[in-house]
């Protein structure tokens, strides 16, 4: 166990060991090692790394730790990222609310992981640092598959980018109360006032996460946005092209034709509140 | 192998853990502090919940050197010194479970009783609704959990009534 108080210092730990793994608030992590998932000989804790810390909130952007709990979303962006805040207050325990970080979230790249479909209807981009230096990679590219995420050796997230957006949000997931079992739809939906733009992000339901363009071109084409009004049927057609747009996990978790629904009902009612708002 | 500084119930451990001990085995085993149970082996039910600088976390899902250089509360350090106390010592939160019938085997009461202080330290007054979304974390199989809403409600209105926030970390040392 390393327990770094610099960036500089963590990467170094990394660096010199492959087999070093950076450690969150180890709610997944602990749990893949008790159950013997998961086998970690050198674990590097980030908790004390300066440098993921706080919440910057800027003109333009709003610039996040990854170090950020689940706690302090819901505390420290309420305000300005209402959809990340609700995607906070919706894990289903208040031990791994304290606990669970947004950089943790990132890199276990869960299939039912809550802030990559937010960040992606934000359109974050996520700031990497490792031994060549840092970098920012648009959130759409963070994860290539479940539990892959693209980083190189060494690597680790250290902040989020979001850029603000003027204008209602929502996240909504099945599952909203008893939320400790794990989702198996979730919809993040950003009505961008000032770019005039619908973004989207559908997580829980396929491998990875995604934004349905053509559901949101349609959508920004239907869609008076000098009075925010729209023809009362255009959230039900969005709904049902958000979920034709790929097809849908089939697993113990639930049938591809019950998350099809799911994903349709979300993301209606999700457009429905943003227009009303 | 690491050390630890970390005060528990208001006494300070310097201390030498092996790297993958859990942090509810160092309180349990090494300083016998048996009050905070272990439910599970799935980081689900609660049970093992102790304040961490005032915060509810599952010592079950934290290493003991992840505690290095923090305050720790569990079930026995509430009523402040060591051990249990005598009942008109201990906190209003394990009067009002006793009173109300806030359990029945008790094996959850340790870790509930734990975030029911992380609630009420946040929110004095919360609604039935608030208690069940600060105890969503922890489980009981016996009560039905109507009992434990009345209890934390009993408890935070003489919390209240006594002026005290909920806070409750450390004891005297
Ligand atoms: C009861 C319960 C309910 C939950 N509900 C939800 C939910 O609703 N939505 C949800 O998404 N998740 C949920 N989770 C899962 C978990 O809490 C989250 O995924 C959490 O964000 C993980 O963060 P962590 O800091 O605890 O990660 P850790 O367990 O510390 O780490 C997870 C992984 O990420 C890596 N990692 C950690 N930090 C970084 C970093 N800065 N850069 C790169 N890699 C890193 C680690 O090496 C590890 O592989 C829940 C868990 C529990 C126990
Ligand atoms: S022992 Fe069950 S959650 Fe910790
Ligand atoms: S009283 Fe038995 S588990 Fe809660």
């Amino acid at each position: 166990m390393s327990r770094p108080r610099g960036l500089a210092e963590a990467i170094d730990v990394l660096r010199a060991d492959p087999a070093a793994v950076p450690l969150g608030g180890g709610t997944d992590l602990l749990v893949a090692l008790r159950a013997g998932e998961r086998s970690v000989r050198h674990v590097v804790a980030l908790r004390r790394v300066e440098e993921l810390a706080g919440v910057t909130t800027g003109p333009d952007a709003v610039d996040l730790g990854a170090g950020l709990t689940w706690a302090g979303m819901e505390a420290q962006v309420g305000a300005t990222l209402p959809a990340l805040a609700a995607a906070a207050r919706a894990v289903g325990s208040p031990q791994a609310r304290n606990a669970g970080t947004l950089g943790g979230n990132l890199g276990s790249a869960a299939i039912t992981g809550s802030t990559l479909p937010v960040l992606l209807a934000l359109d974050a981009g996520v700031e990497v640092a490792g031994p060549a230096g840092t970098r920012t990679v648009p959130a759409g590219d963070l994860v290539r598959g479940p539990g892959d995420v693209a980083l190189h050796a060494g690597e680790i997230v250290t902040r989020v980018r979001i850029p603000r957006a003027r204008g209602p949000q929502q996240f909504l997931k099945v599952g909203q109360r008893g939320s400790v079992i794990t989702a198996v739809a979730q919809v993040a939906l950003v009505l961008d006032l000032g770019a005039r733009r619908v973004r989207c992000g559908v997580g829980a339901a396929t491998p990875v996460a995604f934004r349905p363009r053509a559901a949101e071109r349609a959508a920004e084409a239907a869609i008076d946005w000098d009075a925010v009004t729209a023809d009362p049927d255009l959230p039900r057609r969005f709904g049902a092209l958000v979920a034709a747009d790929r097809p849908p996990l089939d697993d113990l978790r639930a049938s591809a034709a019950y998350r099809r629904h799911a994903v349709a009902v979300l993301a209606e009612r999700a457009l429905a509140r943003a227009l009303a708002a | 192998m690491p050390d630890i500084d970390v005060r528990i119930n208001g006494i300070r451990y310097q201390d030498h853990v092996e790297p993958r001990l859990l942090l509810v085995h160092y309180l349990r085993d090494r300083l016998g502090l048996t009050g905070t149970n272990v439910g599970c082996d799935t980081s689900n039910c609660g049970a093992c919940t102790v304040l961490v600088d005032g915060t509810g976390a599952k010592s079950c899902t934290m290493l003991a050197v992840q505690a290095d250089g923090t305050e720790i509360t569990t079930i026995q350090g509430l009523a402040g010194g060591e051990g249990a106390g005598a009942p008109e010592d201990w906190h209003p939160l394990q009067k009002a479970f006793n009173a109300e019938h806030g359990l029945q085997c008790g094996y959850c009461t340790p870790g509930m009783i734990m975030s029911s202080v992380d609630l009420l330290q946040r929110n004095p007054d919360p609604t039935e609704d608030e208690i069940r979304h600060g105890l969503e974390g922890n489980l009981c199989r016996c009560t039905g959990y109507q009992n434990i809403v009345k209890a934390v409600q009993a408890a935070a209105g003489e919390l209240r009534a006594a002026g005290a926030p909920g806070a409750v970390v450390g004891g005297q040392s």
